[in-house]
């Protein structure tokens, strides 16, 4: 029903970043002209992508086929609603990381900046690859780009610490994309094809049971390790030994946001719900991805670094998202496809408030955190809201994400996942209330000398708070994310009742 | 002058073999630009056999006018053109590097090296283009010989290795000779096409039998598959760095296409895959090979012994391709033949370049100022490793894939695992180098982080010591190409590799 066009505006969405990193190199020396480079770059892919919704909100979807990469397999790009869906929101949150990385490094006179920069728009672009993939070998091109291309910004440190780290996280995601490639060949021996289609492109294939349950735990693996569903979560705490706003963009982003999009490629445009079903695995991804949440909530309990707890609440979150693919239903996944983008701008904002406190008061542990409220009235304000969103609370955004999926549960009658996700609310309640309780009401005159952190860093950090309210009040607001998310959510799961 | 195309190739070596000395006994200095030019005549001949082949099919040249099956003849079909067009690329990128290279390691003996690094080429040259049996063995015998003096010369291990590698080569080459005594005894016939039209009529016969195994049994020596891989490791490390980058990418492949040469072309395909269970042996031993040599290769601390054992490894995908015996597989095959060619050759260049430099290629040497003194070196080194694991788009990651598109049509999953792991193994011996080179900090390996500070331990005033250009072109040249060639691999695939695909298959 999607009209196709050729159009080489995701190429160009996908390009420009990749185009500024010879720049950026090459001003090395030159810092504002260096950061000057990252910002022209972030704004031109955001306004690239964004140029790309209404057609996507019309069913037009642009495509272009840039080679072939193996015969009839070609490296393309299409422009399809949940591809854009995805690039709107990495390419839009890159733009204010751009700045807040620009506080950041400034702040702490971090070494190395440039192969920092240059290393964030390699990222992007492979996100962007990610979003716009037309078919699963172009997917693994740009997911094996994304993960080497982080890997500098993990060891960015490069203490023992950020390279053990960077060790870790390099062998669970390279072992990730190597049983990516096995999922792909196998796929591609099956159905003849790699091209994602709404509904499933093992839709018409007629499957072992064998031969599917392999096949998707294979692909599990594959997308499960950026993901972070458990038991492959454990590099992403680790990983957060990188610099704040690596963790910020990438590890609530970017990266992470990459797998729970490969999820949702691989349920709704290679298995399709039919098959699913058919199968029993969405039972099987929606028992991993309730346990994930429960168990992640309750680690981050216990976590007193501030960036840790946050890295394990990002691990529940993210299964919330998996859990809204794995429900099948017409509410559960628009509700798992707005959580992308409502997690990602408030836990953004989160990241972003753990790192303006380290830049300025050097302390990572919430137990030093007593009294900082009144120290950083700003980010602390944001903190709270980005807190009670991923609570759940309205009006933040993440309420709304929530409401869907609560919604979803009940559509497909699984009342255990609605009993998870109530209580996943109340354990988020209890591991960012205390930390907002010891900010504010907690006295101490540790932090008396100290006053807000650079503007770069805090006029970031408060806008995606803002938008995480605004996104709230209204879901469609400027970038008809709501409209997009039931589109997707429409094509995908079209052709069954559930 | 076309029609002369298939002699023209190894008759342009061979001359350049024998002018080589004398222009380096009218001037020294003649000797190198002599060498050069005959490579990269026949590197262009070849690159228009190649393209005669694809516009006009294969051609057949009848040496000294005698017809076949009485007379030697010599054939330029897909394979054989695709196979010199590779050897010739990667001789004449090594040949531009090695001059200084050779200059640095040999200065005494660069006349010798060269001129027998021509005659190297000869012999594979030959191997590939002959269509008659007995001469394909007078080339790899020709080849083999060049192969033990260029190792002799090396360091001073080396006279040892070549002595182990002569030993083991000579018997290889001898269970060939017994093979193809057996083969002519039945079908009276030497002519590659001519024993294949008669063999299916004899192919039940104990003979045809007893000589098939034995020329696996010495090409599997002479290819290096494991267990018979243990002449390798000390010949490449011992071996000049120029040596080494001449034989490496190309040595084994060599037995690797006349083991697809024998078993799909000679034979029946479905002859040694259905009725003798020689290809699912191939298989097995590939299968070994992959993981012994990845291990090995973990553990080496010496990047040229590194390489050598990652060789082994990677004859094992090719062997892999060979023995599954499907047309995806043989593709892989011949396209790992071609990309690692370029990548082991580029890693040698590599080694060459920091020899040169450092004077060593000790990994647990390396440190962080190797980054800042040669930054071009170690960038082409990255992409080399990345194509080496298999990361898309580069040239690595597409004949694996192919492979393991090949494996899973052939419902053997035991290889599908084996060539996936071994990615991550190959990951870890590459990293652990580049690593050292781009983050380690060179004065603290290994000591408590605890309040170090990453910018004082990084000496900032590093000199630059990388290579002068006629080293650093070739290397970037195949870094950057990985690049390209996996791009571009469907072009390939399509274009040439579907032609080389026996009709039996």
């Amino acid at each position: 029903m999607a009209e196709l066009y050729t159009s080489y505006i995701p190429f160009f969405a996908v390009a420009i970043s990749l185009l500024a990193v010879p720049f950026i190199l090459l001003s090395s020396r030159k810092r504002n002209l260096r950061e000057f480079w990252t910002i022209i770059a972030s704004l031109g892919k955001f306004g690239l992508v964004l140029s790309l919704l209404p057609d996507a909100l019309a069913h037009r979807v642009a495509q272009v086929e840039l080679l072939q990469i193996s015969p009839g397999i070609g490296l393309a790009l299409r422009a399809d609603p949940l591809g854009v869906f995805f690039a709107l929101i990495a390419s839009g949150l890159w733009v204010f990381t751009s700045f807040y990385s620009i506080g950041y490094m400034r702040g702490l006179a971090e070494h190395k900046q440039t192969r920092y920069f240059a290393s964030f728009a390699v990222c992007l672009s492979a996100t962007m690859g990610i979003a716009f993939s037309a078919n699963i070998l172009t997917f693994l091109t740009f997911y094996e780009m994304l993960t080497l291309a982080t890997y500098p910004l993990v060891i960015h440190k490069e203490t023992p610490e950020a390279i053990s780290a960077g060790r870790k996280y390099l062998l669970y995601t390279l072992s990730a994309g190597v049983l990516l490639i096995g999922a792909t060949a196998w796929t591609y021996n099956v159905a003849g094809s790699l091209d994602f289609r709404a509904g499933g492109l093992l839709n018409d294939v007629s499957l072992p049971a064998g031969t599917a349950t392999g096949l998707f735990i294979l692909f599990l693996c594959g997308v499960g390790v950026k993901a972070a569903i458990m038991p492959l979560h454990s590099w992403l705490p680790t990983a957060m030994a990188a610099p704040t706003p690596v963790s910020a963009l990438l590890h609530a982003v970017a990266v992470v946001k990459a797998g729970v999009f490969g999820v949702m490629r691989v349920v709704g445009f290679v298995f399709g719900p039919n098959v699913m079903i058919a199968f029993g695995l969405n039972d099987l991804l929606g028992i991993l991805a309730g346990l994930t949440i429960v168990v992640a909530s309750l680690l981050a309990l216990r976590e007193d670094n501030l960036k840790r707890r946050l890295a394990y609440s990002t691990v529940g979150h993210l299964s919330y998202i998996v859990l809204g693919a794995a429900l099948l239903s017409p509410s559960g996944f628009t509700g798992g496809l707005m959580h992308i983008a409502t997690h990602a701008t408030m836990k953004i904002t989160l990241f972003f408030c753990a790192g303006a406190i380290y830049v300025n008061v050097h302390k990572e542990n919430i137990s030093e955190l007593d009294g900082i409220g009144k120290a950083m009235p700003w980010t602390m304000g944001a903190f709270t809201v980005g807190a009670i969103g991923l609570a759940g609370v309205p009006p933040v955004n993440g309420f709304v994400s929530k409401w869907f999926l609560g919604a979803g549960t009940l559509e497909s009658g699984n009342v255990g996942a609605l009993l998870i996700l109530l209580v996943s609310g109340l354990l988020n309640a209890g591991y960012f209330f205390p930390i907002i309780h010891k900010a504010f009401f907690k006295n101490s005159t540790r932090f008396e000398k100290y006053g807000e952190a650079s503007k770069l860093m805090v006029l970031p950090l408060v806008a995606t708070a803002i938008l995480s309210v605004l996104f709230g009040l209204w879901p469609n607001l400027f970038l008809r994310l709501y409209d997009l998310s039931t589109s997707i959510a429409m094509s995908v799961l079209g052709g069954t009742a559930r | 002058m076309i029609e002369h195309l298939p002699i023209l190739i190894p008759l342009t070596l061979l001359m350049g073999a024998l002018l080589t000395p004398l222009a380096g006994a009218l001037r020294r200095s003649f000797a190198y630009p002599a060498a050069l030019v005959s490579i990269l005549a026949a590197c262009g001949l070849s690159f228009l056999g190649l393209h005669q082949v694809l516009v006009r099919g294969t051609m057949r040249y009848h040496l000294g006018g005698w017809v076949p099956p009485i007379g030697i003849e010599y054939v330029l079909d897909p394979l054989a053109s695709f196979m010199t067009v590779v050897i010739l690329t990667v001789g004449a990128l090594v040949f531009v590097h090695s001059r200084d290279v050779v200059q640095n390691e040999l200065p005494e003996k660069m006349v010798p090296f060269f001129s027998v690094s021509l005659l190297l080429l000869t012999g594979f040259c030959g191997i590939v283009l002959t269509g008659d049996l007995f001469n394909l063995y007078v080339f790899l015998e020709i080849s083999s010989l060049a192969a033990y003096a260029l190792i002799a010369v090396g360091e001073k291990p080396s006279p040892v290795a070549a002595f182990r590698y002569l030993l083991v080569g000579t018997i290889g080459a001898s269970f060939f000779l017994l093979g193809l005594g057996f083969l002519y005894m039945i079908t009276g016939s030497l002519n590659i096409a001519d024993v294949a039209d008669i063999l299916p009529s004899v192919v039940s016969e104990p003979p045809v039998v007893v000589g098939l195994v034995l020329i696996v049994t010495g090409l599997a020596i002479k290819m290096a598959l494991f267990p018979m891989h243990g002449w390798l490791p000390d010949a490449y490390t011992y071996a000049p760095s120029a040596g080494s980058a001449l034989i490496a990418p190309i040595g084994t492949k060599i037995g690797a296409y006349v083991l697809i040469r024998i078993l799909f072309y000679l034979f029946d395909p479905n002859y040694s895959r259905l009725q003798l269970p020689l290809t699912s042996i191939v298989i097995w031993l590939s299968i070994a090979g992959i993981l012994f040599g990845s291990i090995m290769a973990m553990a080496q601390k010496e990047l040229k012994r590194m390489l050598a054992y990652s060789s082994v490894a990677q004859i094992g995908y090719i062997g892999l391709g060979i023995g599954l015996a499907n047309p995806l597989g043989l593709v892989g095959a011949v396209l790992h033949t071609l990309n690692h060619a370029f990548m082991k050759g580029g890693l040698f260049l590599v080694v060459g370049n920091l020899r040169t430099r450092l004077g060593h290629s000790t990994i647990p040497l390396f440190d962080q100022t190797l980054r800042k003194a040669m930054p071009w070196t170690m960038a082409s080194y990255s992409l080399m490793a990345l194509s080496m694991v298999g990361i898309p788009p580069t040239a690595g990651f597409f004949s694996k894939w192919y492979l393991v598109l090949a494996a899973i049509e052939d419902s053997n999953w035991t290889a599908v695992g084996m060539i996936l792991l071994s990615s991550l193994l190959t990951a870890v011996y590459f990293f652990r180098v580049l690593e050292r080179v781009y983050v380690r900090n060179s004065s603290s390996t290994g000591e408590s982080g605890e309040g170090m500070n990453p910018r004082e331990t990084m000496p900032s005033d590093v000199e630059s010591m990388e290579v002068n250009a006629s080293m650093l072109v070739p290397t970037l040249v195949i870094g950057g190409g990985l690049v390209v060639l996996g791009l571009l691999n469907t072009v390939i695939v399509t274009e040439v590799l579907m032609r080389v695909i026996p009709p039996g298959l």
